[in-house]
């Protein structure tokens, strides 16, 4: 007979619906966040449907207005910000730790609920009117002008916001107070690192947005004024509350697909990653230096001067961490024994495309050249070559290298491969030409536009289409595998670390009994000692 | 035994393993292993159980702090930019009313802090719900003098929106103060309420000896909770209540 793992030790939907398993929490949280995503992308498909022609002819500017609003919402808060830590984070951190689970196993299976619940407020906000205030929920419009249902999906982003803070609770408590016998710190995967400076951003970060967001819908329901500028409110200060938590927020998206790219580096050079403490630090600059640098998002609407050079200034500083990073993994490169597996492409776009994403970052960060690009497609471009480019690009690199892992199966590698060549390609040709229409002067957020940016968004509506493809196809190769796929190994990559030892897919408890660690992961051995292994 | 995957990923060998006990890393079915009868299975030991917990409630208490912070952010910019409005509007509530509230939240975390040590020094269940009873009394003492302050501030027209009514100076800003005001000490109040539900729970695995001086975590990170909401009135009864004593009219 089969031995247990956690996929048959149980059956029936009530087996899953209760359970306790960090393994089947983080399952339950990749199938609503894939129908997310499907529901984001349908408002981004309808946003670049319209700006094919310079006509604002497809949607009116109103439900236009509500499209690129619900996309951004989806995508950022029921997305991108629980992609990772929820699914890879929460599958992985127990087993890298070597804990047969979360500190808090039922507090992770709330976050699931909760998450869900914030999730139904947005969708019954997008499909009773929607709303058009932006992701950003700017006051004065969203408290006194909008249209819509900016309470429910208000109420929404703030349900949500505490799914965020208990599973960054969680990983904390287990990374503190669960690491097996002679698991250092100093020894565990960087992976971890990076998600333990993630909660760090969501336990500080998260609670902020919770109560501006709450203020709003308090200040539309009941009529307090907290931004009412008629009472002498500050509007400016919602924008200085909303992006204190969002732009630590982006950290929350890219550090963990950081995390998971120094993963992947790691195992298809077969190398140790070069500098193993530099990277692990600065996971936590970036966590601390992220939470100063807010200020760069109201460079035009009237802050000072002098706070505006101060933000500048911390700006540039948090770049640092995130080139050491990016420094690091290609020293870890350079002279490895690299493979081309579908993992490693990714991290090869990720490494492409988040320094594309970063660089312009520091372009934005400069005060004299925002308010030339303030609200203009180069925004939109930076931004999406940060969330899409790196973040997603993360998400879909972790899927393929811990997928063996987490279904027992071999997916199709050559579809793999296929397909994050087309996502990298679709990808550059959606945004690239963004830079270059916002460069010149095309703004965001408006249905029509001068007819000389046709061409650019001609092809980056062509390229949104190849990107899509790009994405469908995994999700029909994982679907496949797990009916048709071959069964998988411990060790399909042949990497090393705690994760890869034990069976796949995992027993319920992981280990039997704590593992009593006396390496860090990716100490490859060198081949002439592995032939002696063998 | 030839390595199973080699023919697929040729050229990748098994590396050792990272572990000393190997038994560790086999295939299982479940295990049950003795242990203490409230020591959930995921956890060694009832240390490392007690330290997580512990742990967990004090980072709740940072994202608390985060989310009242939000609210004292504004507060602060707002006293900053209409100091005399807030003084005047200051000067229309209770201090009276203010100041027994804060002494009843003070004696409740007494009476907090001795349920704990009723707890950890074993003592009789009655002993222990009688010192839950006794805060969540004070509690509720507390919110009931705030619901008198609630009313008598609907009655004058003191709640924000469009019945606010201000004879003073500066009806701005004092709109602005009691949008705060309600906002922070309704925020305050729910956690409050959602005390009064925790320290119910409490109060009935107590009467059912759950707690004794080798189990009672639940009663301490209850406690901290507890002393985190009181420390937060603390800090509202000065800057909602007293600023307004030196304003004349």
């Amino acid at each position: 007979m089969e031995t247990l793992n956690y996929l048959n030790n149980g059956h029936g939907l009530k087996s899953w619906l209760l359970t306790k398993d960090h393994k089947r929490i983080a399952v339950l949280y990749l199938v609503s966040i894939t129908l997310f995503f499907v529901i984001g992308g349908f408002f981004a498909m309808l946003v670049r449907l319209e700006l094919l022609t310079p006509a604002g002819d497809l949607l009116t500017s109103e439900t236009y207005n509500k499209m690129f609003t619900m996309h951004g919402v989806v995508m950022v808060f029921f997305f991108l910000i629980p992609s990772i830590p929820a699914t890879l984070g929460n599958f992985l951190i127990p087993i890298m730790v070597g804990a047969k689970d979360l500190a808090f196993p039922r507090i992770n299976l709330l976050s699931w609920y909760i998450y869900v619940l914030g999730g139904i407020f947005t969708l019954v906000a997008a499909l009773s009117g929607g709303v058009d205030t932006g992701w950003t929920f700017y006051t004065p419009y969203s408290t006194a002008a909008a249209n819509g249902h900016v309470i429910t999906a208000a109420l929404g982003v703030f349900i949500t916001g505490f799914s965020s803070i208990l599973t960054g609770l969680n990983f904390i408590v287990t990374i503190h107070r669960m690491r097996a016998p002679g698991l250092t710190w100093f020894r565990l995967p960087l992976f971890v690192w990076s998600h333990y400076a993630t909660s760090l951003i969501m336990v500080l970060g998260t609670p902020v947005i919770a109560i501006t967001v709450l203020l709003v819908a308090a200040e539309r329901a009941l009529h307090l004024g907290i931004f009412d500028p008629s009472l002498g409110g500050d509007p400016v200060l919602f924008q200085h509350l909303f992006w204190f938590y969002s732009h630590p927020a982006v950290y929350i998206m890219i550090l963990p697909a950081m995390g998971v790219i120094s993963e992947i580096v790691q195992a298809f050079a077969r190398k140790n990653i070069f500098g193993y403490s530099f990277v692990a630090f600065s996971s936590l600059a970036i966590a601390i230096i992220g939470f100063l640098v807010w200020g760069h998002h109201i460079f035009v609407a009237g802050q000072s001067v002098y706070a505006g050079m101060v933000f500048s200034f911390l700006s540039f500083v948090v770049a640092i961490p995130s080139a050491i990073k990016v420094f690091n993994w290609t020293a870890t490169i350079y002279k490895g024994s690299v493979s081309f597996d579908s993992p490693m492409l990714y991290a090869f776009g990720f490494i492409g495309l988040f320094t594309i994403g970063g660089l312009t970052g520091l372009f934005l960060a400069a005060m004299g050249l925002d308010i030339h690009v303030h609200d203009t497609y180069f925004v939109v471009a930076h931004f999406h070559y940060i969330m899409v480019g790196g973040a997603i690009m993360g998400y879909l690199g972790g899927l393929h290298y811990w997928w063996p892992k987490i279904s027992g199966r071999i997916y199709s590698e050559p579809w793999a491969k296929f397909s994050a060549l087309l996502v990298f390609t679709g990808f550059n040709l959606t945004f690239f030409p963004q830079f270059i229409a916002g460069y010149l002067g095309m703004p965001r957020r408006y249905h029509a536009y001068p007819p000389e940016f046709q061409v650019l968004n001609v092809a980056s509506t062509l390229g949104a289409s190849i990107l899509a493809v790009g994405y469908v196809i995994p999700l029909i190769y994982f679907t496949y595998s797990l009916v048709a796929g071959e069964k998988s190994v411990n060790d399909p990559w042949g990497a090393r670390g705690l994760e890869w030892e034990i069976p796949s897919p995992p027993p319920t408890e992981n280990f039997t009994v704590s593992p009593v660690v006396t390496e860090g992961t990716h100490q490859y051995v060198h081949p002439s000692q592995e032939v002696g292994l063998a | 035994m030839p390595d199973p995957h080699a023919e697929h990923f040729p050229g990748r060998i098994h590396q050792p393993p990272l572990v000393a006990n190997l038994e560790a890393i086999q295939p299982h079915d479940q295990i049950e292993l003795p242990h203490h009868p409230k020591l959930q299975h995921h956890f060694d030991d009832m240390a490392q159980q007690i330290e997580a917990s512990t742990l967990g409630m004090w980072v709740f208490l940072v994202t608390e702090i985060m989310f009242f912070g939000g609210l004292f952010a504004a507060y602060l910019v707002y006293r900053h930019a209409n100091p005399e409005g807030f003084a005047e509007a200051s000067h229309h509530l209770n201090v009276t009313w203010g100041a027994v509230n804060t002494i009843v939240l003070i004696v409740s975390s007494l009476t907090m802090a001795l349920a704990v040590r009723s707890a950890q020094i074993s003592a009789p269940p009655k002993t222990q719900v009688a010192w839950i009873g006794a805060t969540m009394l004070l509690g509720a003492t507390f919110l009931g003098v705030k619901a008198i302050e609630y009313a008598d501030k609907f009655a004058h027209h003191l709640v924000p929106g469009p019945n606010f009514r201000w004879e003073g100076k500066h009806p701005a800003p004092a709109e602005i103060f009691y949008s705060l005001y309600f906002c922070m000490t309704g925020l305050h109040a729910l956690h409050m309420i959602i005390g009064l539900g925790i320290m119910t729970v409490i109060g009935i695995m107590a009467l059912r000896r759950t707690f004794d001086a080798d189990y009672y975590t639940p009663v301490e990170i209850a406690g901290l909770y507890w002393h985190f909401v009181d420390i937060v009135w603390i800090f509202l009864f000065p800057l909602l209540y007293l600023i307004g004593g030196h304003f004349t009219e």
